[in-house]
């Protein structure tokens, strides 16, 4: 009896940390320029499936290809923001939710038009690490590793470098940014940049855990808005929170209830945060 | 305030249509006007809430839901006749929305649009566990349940007249809507909701009530739609994707305005129906509907109609 709870709550940390990744992207754009990023889950199939053509075809291991992953995420995320996002950014919130959703069209539709919607997973074995009479996979031990590894990164570039402290003030104030010399437009499509590498970095990890079609990036979507307004905006540490509450809630609950409730459970808690304390728990302000 | 002219040439057509297929008798013709009427149905009521009043409720596929499932509940279990089901499935969602409306419309903004996304996924897994209404695999009906309106054909037809009449109750209601003193109260706070308030109006009721009338007529919507359909289930009901076209035509055709909901769901039916059936654009219809909305919000933000009102002011009083 110990031993699963021990193992429910070692997974729902490991499974937790990855859920933090993937919403730190969507909390990022969300917190910096009060966009929801509904192309988010998009990108984070994109992910996945970068992972899996690098393993398949450059036998790149997806631990090393991440970070091909992250740089190319960077990139594309800018182009994204430049051609969909820059003309209506400061649009009431309607726009940029559909231009966002119309980017996530494309995306999906493409994706499907060329992977088709088969269930794809990449062919990975590291073996397993038994803890206290619970073994787990090492790929989720790594997927853990490396989600903490790129928050501490996302934290160490938007408080120590100076393009992170120039997006941290295009977040606080627009107009004060831009008459201190911030150049305040490449702030914008930097931050965006690197909410969309953050969300395919996400799917690059998870795709060596679980399978994955170009569909599945919805689920973690959903999920990561759950994580932010749990967290707060603009926090990756309370994105990070919120992943871990989600991730032991995912394996802790179903101990007790069926898994068919948890997604209820979830999305209720999202909307009893949002009418409570809709600045979530980590606030900024 | 004029009563403007709109409605004088809006529903005669609106008529003319729907009376193709039953004078040609056309099967292919007859649904593809219900889907046509469907869809106007349901981007004018939402545009009640998003247009007029500027709350972007991005969930709103949860009130066709929820009045589905009333509707087919009654139906199924109490042998209720479909037109009482259908009003119960609107004043059951109606209901929902106002008490919902309460809570959530303290929002605003993105953090509104997320709430709603996240009740229309709260209800879908909610009903997914609820065995008593079917559960993951929902409910289906018996054949039988046709005989009351005389065989399985003519109840398909019943159900078509039905939501004609649906239909042309939303645009009346929606176009006075807009032209009353309550109409203009929502525009208000569309604008300025600080202002609104200060200036006395009552936003919070205003807001319940808004969100009330537009979530009525998707619940009749789902209602009929199920009806017809035989079968009703979760992931049918609370399809996050159909409320996302519900906001696409709204758009297209021009946000805030009767005419515009009405053109937008007609040439999205239409251009879906293309893209759908044409071999060179049938794989990539998702990829193209996304470039479409995306050159739609980038540079004609007004829509069709509101395009048109721009352009010409003689025919302003004719489209609102």
């Amino acid at each position: 009896m110990l031993s699963a709870w021990l193992g429910a709550v070692l997974s729902g940390i490991l499974l937790g940390l990855l859920y933090g990744l993937a919403a730190i992207g969507l909390n990022l754009i969300w917190g910096v320029m009060n966009v929801i990023n509904l192309s988010h889950g998009a990108f984070i199939a994109l992910g996945m499936f970068s992972s899996y053509f690098m393993a398949k075809y450059l036998h790149l291991s997806p631990f090393i290809g991440v970070f091909l992953v992250l740089a190319m995420g960077v990139i594309l995320g800018m182009v994204t923001y430049f051609v969909s996002l820059h003309k209506i950014i400061s649009a009431p919130e309607l726009s940029t939710l559909l231009a966002t959703y119309s980017v996530s069209l494309v995306i999906i539709g493409l994706g499907t038009f060329i992977f088709t919607t088969n269930p794809r997973a990449i062919d990975i074995a590291l073996g397993s690490v038994s803890v206290g009479g619970t073994v787990l996979p090492t790929t989720r031990i790594l997927t853990g590793i490396f989600s903490v590894i790129f928050t501490l990164w996302l934290y160490y570039f938007l408080y120590k470098t100076w393009s992170g402290k120039a997006i941290r003030a295009v977040s606080m104030n627009r107009d004060a940014a831009e008459l201190m010399g911030v150049n305040t437009t490449m702030a914008l499509a930097l931050a965006f940049g690197i909410g969309v590498a953050l969300a395919m970095t996400a799917g690059a990890l998870a795709a060596t855990i679980f399978p994955f079609t170009i569909l599945s990036g919805g689920g973690y979507e959903l999920k990561s808005f759950v994580i932010c307004v749990l967290g707060g905006l603009g926090s990756p540490l309370g994105a990070l929170l919120g992943g871990l509450i989600l991730g032991l809630i995912e394996n802790l609950v179903t101990l007790k209830i069926a898994t068919s409730y948890v997604p209820f459970l979830e999305f209720a808690i999202l909307v009893f945060i949002l009418i409570v304390k809709p600045t979530g728990l980590l606030a900024r302000r | 305030m004029g009563k403007g002219k709109t409605l004088f040439w809006l529903i005669p057509l609106l008529l003319v249509i729907v009376a193709i297929p039953g004078v040609s008798g056309s099967v292919t013709a007859r649904e593809g006007v219900f889907l046509i009427l469907m869809y106007v149905t349901l981007a004018v009521s939402l545009n009640i809430i998003l247009g007029y009043t500027g709350y972007v409720s991005f969930g709103h596929i949860v009130f066709y839901g929820i009045g589905g499932y009333v509707a087919f509940y009654l139906m199924i279990f109490h042998g209720v006749h479909l037109i009482p089901a259908m009003i119960a499935g609107g004043i059951g969602a109606a209901l929902a929305a106002f008490a919902l409306g309460e809570a959530v419309l303290r929002l605003r903004g993105a953090f509104f649009a997320i709430a709603t996304i996240g009740v229309n996924e709260a209800v879908k897994a909610l009903v997914n566990n609820l065995n008593f209404i079917g559960g993951a695999e929902g409910l289906f009906f018996n054949f039988s349940i046709y005989k009351t309106y005389g065989g399985a054909a003519r109840a398909i037809w019943f159900s078509y007249y039905t939501m004609a009449t649906v239909t042309v109750v939303t645009i009346v209601a929606a176009y006075l809507i807009k032209k009353s003193k309550f109409g203009l109260g929502l525009m208000a706070i569309r604008e300025d909701e600080d202002a609104a308030i200060i200036l006395g109006v009552n936003a919070k009721r205003y807001k319940s009530l808004a969100y009330a009338a537009s979530a009525f007529f998707p619940g009749m919507v789902g209602a009929v739609f199920f009806f017809k359909a035989g079968n009703i289930e979760p992931h049918d009901a609370f399809h996050l994707m159909k409320s996302i076209e519900m906001i696409f035509m709204v758009m297209l055709g021009g946000y805030g305005n009767v005419t515009g909901a009405v053109t937008g769901a007609l040439v999205y039916e239409r251009l879906k129906g293309f893209l759908l059936v044409n071999p060179l654009f049938k794989n990539l219809h998702m990829a193209i509907s996304g470039v479409i909305l995306l050159l739609i919000v980038l540079f004609m933000p007004q829509g069709i109609i509101g395009f048109i009102r721009d352009k010409s002011k003689k025919l302003r009083e004719l489209l609102e």
